[in-house]
């Protein structure tokens, strides 16, 4: 897209709106949507309308920990749990065999049918404009964003931006010696906004993600693997959905092998990540298959799934196979695998390299520090991953509504959904590497389930706007229902019988010898809430998910009361807001380290500033002396 | 404010004859009234009044401790809190005793500054006093600093570590299987080869704990036995010891041998000092007790301090004193450096072998600051003492380790039950974390490097 030299692009008013969102990936789409829906006129720019909610990694949402942020998604009202429950093309429950905490649902895609639903969405809501365009800088006076300036010179107007930018910024991808400027699957990259970011101060690092080759279904042998099927039971992300999809297409697995890795091995000096090529970090959860193969020499094979893109294409993706390597080597590797052997391959794989915002300079609003009105969300603040871009997303967008709307920002903690830890940890700590959601970062893991993300959340989404009254009344009549049953079990007592005996015998449970409370019986690991309440007299049908909740929280009742004690305490230290423009350089005793970080990080409460790295027990006592100090010398002088 | 309940020991150890165990917080009435036993429940009794009674462990039944107990109801209070101070006069020994049994009762032991914190932050104290309390905060956290850097170098931590690295390893474990479900290549954790594991940890847990309990050199202190010929300048010694720490806690004559016990505190190392001064001066002390006793006292102590008249030519009683101390660490001190030396420092240095030698003079007080220096560095360095794990004396450290134990028996009792293995994983992880507080590594992104440093992660 260059211009003739010389030739001045004239800008003209395009229009004013409440919230511009900048990208309609899995961020945009949800920024922008949650605006619209909470009434703020809105406008989302796109470099290119294919590329609307397109994935261009793993044809899959959810996942441990991610299944979860997309219910919490759905539960404030976003859009991600509707969409991919329209286009799945398999859907299975993971760690089933675990506790109820780490359970999570994961759905294969149908990658174009994904991005149609989701375009048409947008489509379909009212105060939201979807256009094409690239916006090449932001309208900035005075430290607040006003507005942003699109390539072909339209300049919008409003009073909150938000960027969902992805790996577009300054993207290159690379593959072998092959290196080209480029968006993600060889969209149109972004230069000219990530040059003005650095312009107006921010700070900006260079991450690096990849994706592996796809291959023609076609041409791959799949008696040579084993097959992965979905699961038959009705799941669905959505607390909405009733309709469940039928004809599902299974998954395969197969491996590398001693071949594959001895070509990988003797092309190392051809690797991009070797040869120092790529200079972007890359994230260790995500590996390519040449460092799997450097870095775990002693494995003999690494696992590959062979993941269908879709139903009208015969797309294959191989994941485990991500890679930067030439692609004459990529095409070698592919042979060598059982099933691939004859495999056409479609597209080589890439890594991509992209700015990203140092995310410790966004408010846990995500709203940057610097410029009043700019927002970040996605990729652009370090992750990877659609659901922790589209988690953002959600909240980028509601508060860059609530703040056009003259509101307070909505922030949720990291008791409250995976979503807050996520955020947290990213404007707390930052991150070294793209970022990836994993159940052992959030510290209640056993309150953030993906069953009670409704529960959690839904209240919060009806507040807020997202969440229409029918379905908070449904809500509200489910959450009833539970504290029904809940109360029923607590008081019915069961008496030792012959039937009692029965189910006892026949789970291996011993048997009742004195009458018992029926929340007592239910605390037996043999016993399920079907076992119990078949022993009770009928009283009215209780939907399943109901029972559920029963069975799972007075199971652990034990354990998730002793998260809730924690929490209470966690709570306390985060109600200790700091003011915006404390003067950390003020307060003797905070060691030297702590105080840079302090200034840095400017925590807005005592919590956050806890778990700021560098920040020991002895800052944060002094901190909340100082603090008191201050509120005593305001009362008295 | 609500905040939990703290317990501390709030007279400086050693300062006077009663040592106060201070408790603050909504719970410290109940928490002090479940181990007191007196006329009255002091849930019962009325505000600011003082009640006589004894402290009874809960568990064994055993009284510890005859003390006088005040309940002061907030708002009225120091720190605006409920407030109950227990008055021990039993000496280091039993103070720590019932500073322990409070602080099983939920409570948890204050921070350095913490009830001053607590008044301030409470309303209690104004303004110019806030200054103050930041000094406070600062000076014992440094002084808390110093204190565990110390420790850093220590056994514990190393102890503390190498249990916290297989803590990690389970945890990382089973974090692999919930987070990469679908990964082949880790073992699968089951309850079984959870219980296993998380027994082992138990064990070391126990382990530590046992040698705390006895207290060993909190409560006893360090049971250290001044040796010599007659004369030769013992007593004196005893006397600096006692003169220079000013920190006679007890002294207590030996009931069932002729010996006095006198407890020092020298740089921070806790001295049970048994002093054969129960013995005639005049006579040959080995004849007189009889090697067998000698070797006895010897060997139960776990600090011999020899001295030597550096005045006079060795002798084979010196010899044979050297003989003696065998294999207890020991410090050899030649003393009456103020007069000639007539002492061959050869034989000594040779006898000595890798002790070292130090040269004293009782009279001019000479010597006295580098065998304080020297018993500190023994102590600090591991070489005294006959258990590897003798140095959890630390209160703070015993009510961590008792936490951290009551967390990996709730690990057990769930792998027994049958819960799921991320149930199980809760407590466990509470255990690390139990353990990080003590040797003060609360860096969280441990487990997730683990994770990704033994697996091959990502499809």
């Amino acid at each position: 897209m260059n211009r003739k030299e010389g030739l001045e692009m004239k800008s003209y008013n395009a229009g004013t709106y409440d919230v511009i969102v900048v990208g309609a990936g899995h961020a945009g789409v949800e920024a922008g949507l949650a605006a619209a829906r909470m009434g703020a006129k809105t406008l989302m720019l796109t470099i290119s309308l294919e590329g609307v909610a397109f994935m261009p990694c793993n044809p899959s949402v959810g996942g441990p920990a991610k299944g979860v942020v997309v219910r919490e998604i759905d539960a404030l009202g976003g859009e991600m749990g509707h969409n991919i429950d329209k286009t799945y093309i398999q859907m299975r429950m993971l760690n089933t065999r675990k506790g109820p905490a780490v359970r999570a649902l994961r759905a294969q895609a149908d990658k174009q049918l994904y991005q149609r639903a989701m375009k048409e969405t947008i489509e379909e809501t009212e105060n939201l404009t979807l256009r094409q365009g690239m916006v090449d800088h932001l309208i900035v006076e005075e430290g607040v964003c006003k507005g942003v300036v699109v390539a072909t010179g339209a300049a919008y107007y409003a009073k909150s931006v938000v960027l969902t930018t992805g790996v577009y910024l300054k993207g290159k991808i690379i593959i072998g010696e092959l290196q080209y400027e480029s968006g993600p699957n060889n969209m149109q990259a972004s230069v000219k906004l990530s040059d003005h970011l650095k312009a107006l101060g921010f700070d900006l690092v260079r991450f690096k993600t990849g994706t592996p080759p796809r291959v023609n279904g076609r041409t791959v042998d799949y008696s040579k693997t084993e097959i992965q099927p979905g699961d038959d039971a009705p799941l669905a992300f959505s607390y909405d959905t009733k309709e469940f999809i039928k004809d599902q297409i299974p998954c395969w697995l197969t491996y590398t092998n001693l071949e594959t890795h001895k070509i990988i091995q003797e092309n190392l000096d051809r690797s991009p990540i070797f040869s120092g090529a790529i200079v972007g970090t890359g994230p260790r959860y995500c590996p390519s298959i040449e460092t799997k193969i450097v870095r775990f020499n002693d494995k003999n094979r690494h696992q590959l799934f062979l993941e269908p893109e879709g139903k009208a294409t015969k797309e294959v993706y191989v994941d485990g196979l991500s890679t930067s390597m030439p692609e004459e080597v990529q095409r070698k590797m592919l042979a060598t695998i059982p099933g691939l052997e004859h495999a056409e391959m479609m597209r080589p794989g890439y890594a991509i390299e992209y700015d990203a915002v140092v995310p410790t300079q966004l408010w846990p609003s995500l709203e940057t520090k610097k410029i009043s009105g700019l927002f970040t969300a996605g990729q652009i603040n370090g992750t990877s991953g659609y659901e922790e871009a589209a988690g953002q997303g959600l909240m980028g967008g509601i508060n860059a509504a609530r703040k056009a709307l003259g509101k307070e920002p909505l922030i949720l903690d990291r008791s409250e959904a995976y979503i807050g830890v996520l955020i947290d940890d990213l404007v707390t700590k930052g991150t070294k590497e793209p970022y990836r959601l994993l159940t052992s970062r959030a510290e209640y893991r056993l309150l953030l389930r993906h069953d009670n993300a409704d529960l959690r959340l839904t209240e919060i989404g009806h507040q807020i706007g997202l969440i229409p009254d029918e379905r908070y009344e449904r809500f509200l009549a489910k959450k009833h229902l539970i504290e029904q049953e809940r109360q029923y079990f607590a008081v019915t007592t069961i008496k030792p019988s012959e039937s009692v005996d029965a189910l006892m015998k026949s789970k291996d449970a011993a048997l009742l010898r004195e009458p018992m409370k029926a929340e007592q019986l239910l605390k037996r690991p043999e016993l399920s809430y079907q076992d119990v309440a078949s022993l009770l007299p009928e009283h009215g049908s209780i939907p399943v998910e109901v029972g559920e909740q029963v069975e799972i929280q007075v199971k652990y009742e034990g354990y998730i009361n002793k998260q809730l004690q924690q929490v209470e305490k966690m709570k306390r230290m985060e109600k200790k807001k700091i003011p915006q423009d404390l003067d950390y350089s003020k307060i003797d005793g905070i060691a030297t380290e702590a105080r840079q970080k302090l200034t840095d990080v400017r925590p807005i409460s005592v919590g956050q500033a806890s778990r700021v790295s560098g920040v020991n027990p002895s800052d944060i006592a002094i901190l909340l002396v100082y603090l008191e100090e201050g509120k005593l010398a305001r009362r008295t002088g | 404010m609500d905040y939990d309940t703290i317990a501390a020991i709030s007279t400086p150890v050693g300062e006077g004859a009663i040592s106060i165990v201070r408790l603050s917080g909504p719970d410290a009435i109940s928490a002090a009234d479940r181990l007191f036993q007196g006329s009255k429940s002091l849930s019962e009794v009325h505000s600011h009044t003082i009640h006589y009674g004894k402290i009874v462990d809960p568990q064994e039944g055993q009284s510890v401790e005859e003390v006088m107990v005040s309940v002061m109801r907030k708002p009225k209070t120091f720190t605006r809190e409920d407030v109950v101070e227990i008055n021990c006069h039993g000496g280091l020994t039993s103070v720590h005793r019932v500073l322990e049994l409070v602080l099983d009762q939920n409570v948890r032991l204050a921070e350095p500054g913490e009830f001053t914190k607590r008044a301030f932050l409470n309303g209690r104290i104004d303004l110019s006093q806030a200054e103050a309390v930041m000094d406070l905060i600062r000076a014992k956290t440094d002084q808390a600093m110093n204190v565990a850097m110390s420790q850093m170098e220590g056994k514990l931590s190393i102890l503390i570590r190498k249990l916290r690295d297989r803590l990690l390893e389970i945890l990382a474990a089973v974090e692999v299987n919930i987070d990469y479900p679908e990964y082949d290549d880790a073992e699968v954790m089951t309850n079984n080869i959870l219980h296993e594991k998380a027994s082992e940890v138990r064990q070391q847990i126990d382990r530590i704990l046992s040698t705390a309990r006895q207290g060993k050199i909190l409560r006893e202190g360090l049971s250290t036995v001044i040796v010599g010929r007659p004369n030769v300048g013992k007593s004196s010694l005893l006397n600096q010891l006692v003169h220079e720490s000013k920190a006679i806690v007890t002294n207590v004559p030996g009931t069932t041998r002729d010996v006095i016990e006198e407890y020092v505190n020298v740089r921070g190392v806790p001295l049970k000092l048994i002093d054969t001064a129960g013995i005639r001066e005049t006579d040959d002390i080995v004849e007189k007790i009889g090697v067998t006793r000698s070797k006895e006292l010897l060997q139960s102590a776990e600090l011999i301090l020899l001295l030597v008249n550096g005045n006079e030519k060795l002798t084979d009683e010196d010899r044979r004193l050297f003989q003696l101390i065998g294999k207890t660490p020991a410090i050899i001190l030649l003393n009456k450096a103020d007069l000639p030396l007539e002492a061959s420092i050869d034989e000594v240095a040779q006898l000595a072998g890798e002790r070292p030698v130090l040269k004293t003079s009782m009279i001019n007080e000479k010597g006295l600051d580098e065998l304080e220096k020297a018993i500190a560095s023994l102590f600090f360095s591991q070489d005294v003492s006959t258990g590897a794990e003798a140095y959890v004396s630390n209160t703070r450290h015993i009510a961590l380790l008792k936490q951290a134990r009551s967390a990996i028996n709730d690990a057990l009792e769930a792998a027994d039950q049958g819960l799921p293995v991320d149930m199980t994983q809760i407590d466990i992880k509470r255990t690390w974390d139990l353990l990080g507080e003590i040797v003060g590594d609360t860096v969280s992104d441990r487990l997730i490097n683990e994770l990704f440093s033994k697996f091959c992660l990502g499809k």
